[in-house]
């Protein structure tokens, strides 16, 4: 099954004859991601990549039944392009676009409460590398080709460091159902929580990597879901052990701001709910192989 | 972004906020000045400096003289505050605020924050002021309010109610703290700030609502659409090497230790200083180069961790998604033979080309110590950091 995305979702390109969207759009073709056009504002009836542009959203859900979309629209007009998404009935959306200010994402997020859970557009990102259903389909910027199809879900806020997980579990001969991106931003579309959610409803998951860092809470309300509400092994690793407080580090919400934020204290609490911690990042691979060996 | 104190007071005075009568000063004359022109028998003189707590580090004097107040005046210009919120280094205060002294009453504790698990604007107070919200979480947590805005509708009258009688103020000051709040949220809002923080809030002698001190953080991704806000930055107020960097397009913060990092991805660069310190080394900074690492970037990049003289080893890390391994190659063999590099460098280089980019590195000649893995590049860090220093007292010796 996987999560999220499969080969049958027909993709969507937000930003789609842009220097960048046309790059990853031609990536996540030649990956066999099922791409079936892309929205470019004004260029509406336009061909690009062999694919139609449409003007909006709604326009290429009525016309090539587009579900899911990614976005690669400036920071300044990004969440205008989520709601847009949202409002023409995408069910799933990556947002790769790096620099949203916070207060639209708060508006982002109000927005899509708006609609009945069962009918919700689900968003993740922004900030993120993306969603890869490995040998299925890419809907995002990463090499597709360290992805080794397999039982093990990935949930991550960086996407090099998500890279480096699957790495080395394809060194091991460990795959990946899906692997999924959060992003670095203080406000994202989904939570770590939200991703366990849909790995523990997967059959073909086993066992879930969760790669979080310093800042914010949602590590430990991962956790706190994966110890009530989990039958699958959860294995953590939390990056940032030398990261001082109140400084940020690379991701915007990467900075260690109020009390149980920090990677040491992360691991204490998330220890205590039962989740495996991985003790460094050079030991993903091998702390999953352990975990699936017990299994 | 952080402004200052008197920079958030201008603004908030023009939300319609109360703050005392006060004025700037770059010189202990200019000082004296500001007190003349405010007038009264007592005033504060305050060090300007990105932190809260400045009072404990002595960065706020009370004078009651003229000739006081060119006293803290000389004494504060061009010194070094230590508080718990700049680290070890300190902040130096360039600038001065003069400020007519309260007759203080009651101190309360008031702010506006972007609130991570809610995903709304909080807003938080306290009867208790003058202390750390730290300091009163872990001390006395009931004696917090906090109230959560809906963000389509915005701040209501009775909520700014609720937390004017959260704060213990005199139903006759609830009008004027209805508008006080109200103004700090509108500020908020349209100015694009991550925090608002009156601290103390106080009630004077003559039964007025007064900010005493303010300060407020600016959502840096807004920046592009608050020119206002983006002119009020303070250079001096930062690290000139994060500064350097974030004009290269780089994002970097320096840290204590002495091994030196060029990672791409924030995730990965945390991860990589986390091998350091497990190896039994510390990193002397953080860099995160970004996805496309061209060799301009990459020489960029080295530079500005070589700018650091407590550096006494490199390592680099790079997982190649869009990027190939073979271009970084490229750029690193470059920038050292550019740079004249003194200190070993150690690179790993995994993902896309990783092949081609090995090759590159052995076939250049320089005395590049390269890695496969992630634990293997940090333990040969931290031996070559050691080597380094042992040889260094050697020498010395």
């Amino acid at each position: 099954m996987a999560i999220l995305i499969d080969e049958t979702t027909r993709i969507i390109v937000q930003g789609f004859t842009g220097k960048i969207g046309s790059f990853h759009a031609q990536d996540m073709i030649n990956y066999g991601s099922n791409v079936v056009g892309g929205i470019t504002p004004g260029k509406g009836g336009q061909t690009h990549l062999g694919l139609p542009v449409f003007n909006t959203v709604k326009e290429a859900v009525r016309e090539v039944g587009a579900e899911a979309s990614i976005i690669f629209v400036p920071p300044a007009f990004a969440a205008d392009s989520i709601m847009e998404a949202a409002d023409a009935g995408i069910k799933y959306c990556v947002a790769i676009t790096d620099g949203i200010p916070t207060q639209d994402m708060m508006t982002v997020k109000n927005f899509l409460r708006r609609s009945p859970v069962e009918q919700r557009m689900i968003l993740t990102g922004p900030n993120c590398a993306g969603t890869i259903s490995p040998g299925r389909a890419m809907l995002g910027i990463m090499p597709g080709h360290i992805y080794m199809r397999g039982n093990v879900g990935i949930v991550g806020r960086s996407g090099t460091l998500g890279y480096e997980a699957a790495d080395q579990m394809k060194r091991l001969n460990i795959g990946i159902s899906t692997s999924v991106g959060i992003g670095g931003d203080p406000i994202n579309g989904s939570s770590h929580r939200d991703i366990l959610e849909k790995f523990e409803a997967d059959p073909e998951t086993k066992v879930i990597v969760m790669i979080g860092e310093i800042g914010g809470p949602q590590e430990v309300e991962a956790g706190i879901f994966a110890k009530e509400h989990m039958s699958k092994p959860v294995i953590a690793y939390i990056a940032g052990l030398t990261a001082p407080e109140g400084r940020r580090m690379g991701h915007a919400g990467a900075i260690i701001s109020s009390a149980g934020e920090s990677a040491a204290e992360k691991v204490a609490i998330l220890k205590e709910l039962g989740v495996t911690i991985c003790p460094t990042p050079a030991a993903m691979g091998e702390t999953v192989a352990a975990v699936l060996a017990r299994l | 972004m952080d402004i200052h104190e008197y920079q958030a007071k201008e603004i908030l005075s023009g939300y319609g906020v109360k703050i005392a009568e006060g004025g700037m000063a770059y010189s202990p004359e200019e000082a004296v000045q500001r007190a003349r022109d405010i007038g009264g028998h007592i005033w504060a003189v305050k060090a300007q400096i990105h932190s809260g707590a400045r009072g404990k580090a002595g960065g706020i004097k009370i004078c009651k003289t003229h000739d006081e107040v060119e006293a803290a005046a000389e004494a504060l210009l061009g010194k070094r505050l230590i508080t718990h919120q700049t680290g070890p280094a300190g902040k130096v205060c360039g600038r001065l605020y003069v400020e007519a002294g309260t007759d203080i009453v009651k101190e309360m504790y008031f702010c506006f924050l972007v609130d991570r698990s809610s995903e709304r604007i909080v807003m938080v107070g306290s009867a208790q002021g003058g202390m750390e919200i730290e300091e009163l979480a872990e001390n006395n947590p009931d004696a917090i309010t906090k109230i959560y805005i809906e963000p389509a509708v915005g701040l209501q009258d009775y909520q700014a109610r609720e937390m004017a009688f959260a704060l213990g103020l005199d139903p006759e000051l609830l009008s004027h703290a209805v508008k006080t709040i109200r103004g700090c949220y509108r500020a908020l809002r349209e100015l694009d700030a991550s925090m608002l923080e009156i601290n103390p809030l106080v009630v004077t002698r003559s039964n007025e609502l007064v900010a005493l001190d303010a300060k407020m953080g600016f959502d840096d991704n807004a920046l592009f659409r608050q020119q206002k806000i983006s002119e009020l930055r303070d250079k001096t107020q930062e690290d000139p090497r994060e500064m350097a960097a974030a004009d290269r397009g780089l994002s970097y913060v320096g840290l204590d230790g002495d091994i030196g990092c060029m990672i791409n991805g924030a995730g990965l660069a945390m991860a990589t200083m986390d091998m350091i310190k497990l190896a039994g080394g510390e990193p002397a900074n953080f860099l995160d180069v970004g996805g496309g690492a061209s060799a301009e970037r990459t020489e960029k990049a080295f530079r500005l961790v070589l700018a650091d003289k407590g550096v006494k080893a490199m390592l680099v890390n790079i997982f190649a998604g869009i990027n190939r391994c073979d271009w970084i190659a490229e750029g690193v063999v470059e920038a050292v033979k550019k740079i004249d590099m003194k200190i070993p460098l150690i690179v790993r280089l995994s993902g896309t080309n990783v092949e081609e980019g090995r090759r590159i590195i052995a076939e250049s000649g320089l005395p590049i110590i390269t890695a496969e893995t992630l634990a293997e590049a940090a333990e040969k860090a931290v031996q070559a950091r050691n080597e380094a220093v042992a040889k260094e007292a050697a020498q010395g010796a």
